[in-house]
């Protein structure tokens, strides 16, 4: 044991410096990414490099962003939010529940923000000091969030709101239009930003994701840092969905359904650890940059939204996939052995299988 | 180090082990029957045979589906593509059945647990050869086996009037006195009790989910077993996808959208611990029927339907978190032993 300590050490500084190294090339590949989907969709579509459309596209995945700072923190803790979508929804619908009501919207709008507030809340409560796992929590306030946004609004739209509000989600800053959602979302990103990096509070997420025990011993309150950041997360939920509230112009109680899976997808691809304890606030920026221009470049020549899900989720698996062979491979050299030929055989043989019916049975019934 | 005190001491744990679970499904069947006993009071309606076999009919698509999540979850991952796999399962084989109305709707079955296992084994290789951790890797495959299903039908979907007799019959038929999906999960539900207890790779199972490193040190097949969980997932997806189209009479492009969150639920309210190493059949057939009698009985006691989710959330909330105050305190009680 005594012998092989400082080998420890060294290896953990080596890791550390090899773990910085890599999420440093992990950004700069996400940059390339962008560059590359630049470069081809602006050959694909001559509307792609037009200002205008790629702000109005922007404003699409702020409220995504609003919800993603928070869930880097989370995630970054070792925990995760489900209930991100289900509390926009909540809120969005307690908006329009109090809008339909005759409450004046500069009302409304404070009591949708302190309901987030309420609902991140009882996330961390039940994390934090109940002690349940937050998937487990979070899984259940995601179907009573929702629930409680059919509750709200029944199955009719709120409507109607004041020009000055829907300004929130549809306004414009300056000559290049940008969106006010991207003005807010640049603020919190700066602010969600500097705590992470520079504050105690941003190295307590880091050690609590790296190791809760050890982190309680050296002091951290552990139980707060938890609480804090899951009622932060409910805040921003509610702030996204004043937004998108104001965006859309309407609320329904289905607003946002699965964004919570997008908002996760995002974080990871940015690099955070779904284990916790290691990522930068600019990696998921970047990738939330990097899904808004595939989406907005697939959707310009006319990719479906539901299709253009495929290319997303081959990017999420292949970002962890692919440095994880080439790691596997460099250490250990491609080992061929028997079973492992007759595995790939098999499993080539499967895929080929399925790729064929696939093809096959859809021509069958769509060329009728 | 002797072999006769490590006996000991495994059998000991089991024996507190098993003691534990007993507790734990006992605190499901409370909450059950407390539930069934409230509500009857003011619903003569709801304590009857008829709607007893509804309640049944209702949850078992979840069961058959939470059993795979439970087998995944037990070796400490999750499998978020089942809602994924069962919509684009539920197209393959309907479109499949539309184009020849004559296939026996046996083999519809071996096809959907074919085409559910394959996509399985995608999961299963980008997590074991991949190495990368489950929630990402059916994350990913969640959109994309879901992109699949529009990429298939190009928008399109499947009536009620074009799919064969045979094919809408293969679910609600009744040749033995209950409804066909019932036996069926029934028969599933056996299976995987058999498996888990009383074959080797079922016990490497919770062998793997309570100690990898142990399991691997004891010389169990970790990889493999983890590959299995997930292909056993998609074959009980595929048939659970094929009972689907066969019970609501269509397949659309939002086929079992949601469902994924739904069978974890039932996992998490039917004990299996979300990190991994325990979880019964038992527990989880339990877990199914006590969401569907809360379903049920909203409905029975006419709450707006637009409380209906609210209020499952709701309960599924107290569920977890009175379940987990019962086993808090069956730990304090029970581990005055070693705690390692």
């Amino acid at each position: 044991m005594s012998a092989t300590t400082p080998d420890n050490v060294s290896t953990t500084g080596e890791r550390n410096q090899q773990l910085r190294d890599f999420f440093l090339r992990w950004e700069w590949l996400l940059v390339l990414l962008i560059l590359l989907v630049i470069v081809v969709n602006s050959q694909l579509s001559p509307y792609f490099l037009n200002t205008r459309n790629m702000m109005r596209a922007t404003s699409d995945f702020m409220e995504m962003g609003l919800m993603m700072l928070p869930m880097v923190f989370i995630i970054i803790t070792g925990n995760i939010d489900l209930s991100v979508a289900s509390t926009l929804a909540m809120c969005a619908s307690l908006l329009g529940f109090l809008h339909i009501q005759g409450v004046n919207i500069w009302v409304a709008a404070p009591a949708a923000l302190a309901l987030g507030v309420l609902a991140g809340a009882l996330n961390g409560f039940l994390v934090a000091r109940v002690k349940l796992p937050a998937l487990v929590v979070t899984l259940g306030t995601f179907a009573f969030y929702r629930g409680m946004a059919y509750a709200l609004l029944g199955d009719q739209a709120a409507r109607g709101y004041p020009p000055e509000f829907t300004f929130l989600g549809q306004g414009t800053v300056g000559a290049i239009r940008l969106p006010i959602s991207a003005v807010l979302f640049i603020f919190f990103a700066i602010i969600f930003g500097l705590v992470l990096h520079k504050t105690a509070f941003g190295r307590y997420l880091y050690t609590i994701g790296n190791s809760e025990e050890a982190s309680r011993y050296s002091g951290v309150q552990v139980a707060r840092v938890k609480m804090i950041i899951f009622t932060l997360s409910g805040f921003m939920a509610a702030l996204a969905g004043i937004i998108i509230a104001a965006r859309f112009g309407s609320t329904r109680p289905d607003v946002a359904n699965g964004m919570e899976l997008a908002v996760i997808t995002a974080t990871v691809l940015g690099g955070i650890s779904i284990f916790g304890g290691s990522g930068t606030i600019i990696g998921p920026i970047l990738a939330l940059l990097l899904i808004g221009l595939m989406r907005f470049g697939m959707g310009l020549v006319n990719v479906q939204g539901q299709v253009q899900s495929i290319a997303i989720g081959l990017l999420l698996i292949f970002s962890i996939l692919l440095p994880n062979i080439a790691r596997q491979v460099s250490r250990r050299g491609i080992q061929l052995s028997r079973n492992t030929a007759v595995a790939a055989v098999v499993f080539i043989a499967a895929a080929g299988f399925f790729i064929w019916f696939f093809l096959w049975t859809r021509t069958l019934i769509l060329a009728q | 180090m002797s072999a006769t005190t490590s006996g000991k001491s495994e059998s000991e744990s089991r024996s507190l082990f098993l003691t534990l679970v007993r507790f734990r499904e006992l605190s499901i069947i409370i909450f059950i029957l407390l539930l069934i006993a409230i509500v009857s009071i003011n619903t003569p309606a709801f304590l009857t045979i008829e709607n007893f076999r509804n309640i049944l009919l209702n949850i078992s698509i979840l069961v058959i589906v939470a059993l795979g999540q439970m087998m995944v979850i037990i070796t400490r991952g999750i499998d978020l593509s089942v809602s994924s796999i069962i919509g684009l399962v539920a197209m393959m084989v309907s479109f499949t059945v539309v184009a020849f109305p004559t296939l026996p709707p046996a083999l519809a079955i071996v096809l959907g647990m074919l085409l559910g296992a394959i996509l399985g084994s995608f999961n299963g290789m980008v997590i074991t050869v991949g190495k990368v951790p489950p929630i990402i890797a059916t994350l990913g495959t969640l959109s994309i086996y879901r992109g699949m299903v529009f990429m298939y039908s190009g928008g399109t979907w499947i009536n009620s009037f074009e799919m064969p007799d045979s094919y809408r019959a293969l679910a609600k038929a009744a040749p033995l006195g209950l409804p066909n999906i019932i036996l069926f999960a029934a028969i599933v539900a056996v299976i995987v009790y058999l498996f888990l207890n009383y074959t080797r790779p079922g016990r490497d199972i919770y062998a793997v989910g309570s100690n990898p490193e142990a399991a691997v040190v004891a010389g169990i097949p970790v990889q493999r077993t983890i590959f299995m969980v997930y292909v056993i997932s998609g074959l009980l997806a595929g048939l659970a996808a094929v009972l689907w189209a066969s019970r609501f009479e269509s397949a659309q492009t939002n086929t079992a959208l949601g469902f994924e969150l739904q069978s974890v639920a039932a996992d998490v309210v039917g004990g299996v611990n979300i990190m991994g190493g325990s979880g019964t059949v038992m527990g989880v057939v339990l877990g199914a029927f006590l969401l569907g009698t809360i379903e049920n009985a909203l409905i029975m006691v006419r709450i707006s339907p637009f409380w209906q989710l609210a209020a499952q959330g709701l309960l599924i909330l107290v569920a977890v978190i009175v379940d987990s105050a019962i086993r808090r305190r069956l730990e304090q009680l029970g581990g005055t032993g070693d705690s390692s």
